[in-house]
């Protein structure tokens, strides 16, 4: 029984229950490849007690027939959500030695469908970041190589960890959260699945926040279906969190015909950005083809507002988390820092702060409190939250227009070198973002599927943006995608 | 709008990081090129747009005004770098 950490939740879903397979095979198969994985820094904190109990409950619950899809499923977890007695750190020093004594929520409904925490997953700090360079844990590596060129590449970011994870196989799928593109970008950077549901789908409770009215968890995982299977356990109201929607959950899975003939596809122009790289270009027009040869009418869209999306997302990300991450103060938990003789709690308040907050964190932070601040608040976030109006109102005219879906392609190009951005203005590493922070601002679903390999080996991803609360259809396109790309490469294993 | 030492000093205070004397004039120059590429916002026509509060239209929901929690103060303070008699303890804000 080799190789089992390399299924799919759906190949192994039907091996466990036809008793080919345990949970407990499943997870050992997983903790053995972990331990040997070190070299890309995806799992941070292990969890193998935890994950040997639930498999065997799993065993216990799949023999007595009926469980549910997710049973016996050994999953990783991004490091931002609360796990109950396991350290949960969001990426940051601020946090060490932080165990909740709490489960989030999604956490929650994952193990209460049988689901099985092999460990918790790299991220960036607070989940800012697009490269997982700014972890407190340090850098994950992408399991992709250029060629046979050594260099360490970023796995994106910011579930960096769980990119990584799934596409060297660590698990069969992992749980990951998007602000800005944070599943959809690492997805594309390892050729692997990853969908940010409608804002409300999923509970943000015990899931540490970021920046709150745009921040939705997601499964990431090696196919469509996985997605569509791992989201639907994922999902539903949660009266601890007002924003979650009480809507039903539907079956995605079954949304899964294959069929979109007449359906009617969205290629906006402004996601044509200047200097895009003929590659992904190239990639775009592929996408589009097969998505036609499939059946789909193709209709050139215009979302007029495209370009103001990225500098609005960069006044209200940090402006929530300016707000969110003041609890961070040394007082209920995490790090405190020592203090002199004769200093008093502000001083405590600041020296704690400069402390436990990374470089990238304290610029959000500030960047944040600066445009909340007497006199530039609404030259700043007033004027921020009526563009974020506008750039919804653009999708809605081209939804009430007809159109079902929209392709782009997921990232600006494919992964770069770890430390490539380290001179770089923070502006440049924004712009990784550029075709998925659109989303977030209009709490849209979006998917990203792998759909190539460029010149250099590596994996290109193409997004898919939905209607809102149409992730059935929507995932049932990237599936109809995922086919006709046909991607099935794998990384090398080196590490 | 251009920020200044002073300026950068004042927000750092304001979102109470500690930040040296000698770092100021780089933090002014990073906020400097972040809000650069803010200010293009200033070319959209936002006239009689109404900000968005809600991604979502939905009403909040209400619930029962009862208590459904408590009586866990071990927990609370379970995580407190210095908890002590039951209380969270920080240094001496009253003389």
């Amino acid at each position: 029984m080799s190789e089992l950490n390399k299924l799919t939740i759906s190949d192994a879903r039907a091996k466990l229950r036809a008793g080919d397979v345990t949970s407990v095979e499943l997870t050992e198969a997983c903790l053995k490849t972990i331990e040997g994985a070190g070299a890309l820094n995806a799992f941070v904190h292990h969890t193998p007690e935890i994950a040997i109990d639930q498999a065997k409950a799993a065993d216990v619950r799949i023999a007595a027939g009926g469980a549910p899809d997710m049973c016996g499923i050994p999953l990783g977890i991004k490091d931002l959500f609360c796990t109950k007695g396991v350290p949960s750190q969001a990426g940051s020093a601020i946090l060490n030695g932080f165990k909740p004594e709490y489960e989030s929520t999604i956490t929650q409904q994952l193990w209460d469908t049988g689901s099985v925490m092999l460990g918790k997953l790299n991220m960036d700090e607070f989940a800012m970041g697009s490269s997982n360079e700014t972890s407190t844990y340090g850098n994950v590596v992408n399991p992709w190589r250029r060629g046979n060129d050594e260099a360490a590449l970023t796995p994106g970011g910011s579930s960096g960890g769980s990119a990584s994870a799934v596409a060297a196989d660590l698990c069969l799928a992992a749980t990951g959260t998007d602000t800005g593109g944070s599943i959809r970008q690492p997805a594309a950077f390892v050729g692997i699945t990853g969908i940010k549901p409608t804002y409300g789908r999923c509970s943000r409770w015990g899931v540490v926040a970021f920046a709150s009215s745009l921040d939705q968890a997601g499964p990431m995982t090696k196919s469509v279906r996985d997605a569509a299977i791992m989201l639907a356990a994922m999902s539903g109201h949660d009266p601890k969190d007002s924003t979650s929607a009480d809507l039903a959950v539907p079956d995605f899975e079954a949304a899964l015909t294959g069929d979109i003939r007449g359906k009617k596809i969205g290629i906006p122009k402004e996601y044509r950005m200047d200097g895009m790289p003929a590659e992904i270009e190239k990639l775009w027009a592929d996408g589009t083809a097969m998505l036609r040869d499939a059946g789909a009418e193709i209709v050139d869209i215009s979302l007029p507002h495209t370009k103001y999306a990225l500098p609005a997302y960069y006044v209200i990300a940090p402006a929530e988390a300016s707000s969110n991450l003041a609890r961070y103060d040394g007082v209920r938990y995490g790090h405190r820092a020592k203090l002199a003789k004769g200093e008093g709690i502000d001083d405590m308040y600041e020296k704690t702060r400069a402390e436990g907050f990374g470089p990238e964190v304290q610029r959000r932070v500030m960047i944040g409190t600066y445009v909340l601040s007497a006199g530039f608040y609404d030259a700043y976030y007033r004027r921020a939250q009526r563009v974020r109006t506008l750039i919804k109102k653009d999708f809605e005219n081209v939804f009430d227009a007809g159109i079902e879906a929209i392709l782009t392609p997921a990232t600006p190009s494919a992964a770069f070198g770890l430390g490539e951005m380290a001179d770089a203005d923070p502006v440049q590493m924004y712009l990784n973002d550029v075709f998925t922070v659109t989303v977030n601002l209009a709490g849209l679903p979006g998917i990203a599927v792998p759909a190539g390999l460029d010149k250099q080996g590596l994996p290109l991803g193409l997004q898919l943006i939905g209607r809102p609360w149409e992730e059935g259809d929507l995932l049932n396109s990237a599936y109809v995608l995922e086919q006709a790309a046909g991607f099935v490469s794998k990384p090398g294993k080196w590490w | 709008m251009s920020i200044d030492k002073d300026t950068a000093r004042r927000v750092a205070h304001l979102a109470r990081i500690r930040v040296e004397e000698d770092a100021l004039p780089a933090l002014a120059e990073e906020f400097n090129a972040i809000l650069g590429f803010i200010e293009q916002l200033n070319e959209v026509d936002i006239e009689g747009v109404v900000p968005m509060t809600s991604v979502t239209p939905m009403p909040l929901k209400r619930r029962a005004d009862v208590v459904t929690d408590g009586n866990q103060q071990d927990k609370i303070l379970k995580n407190a770098p210095d908890a002590r008699e039951g209380f969270f303890a920080v240094p001496k804000v009253v003389e």
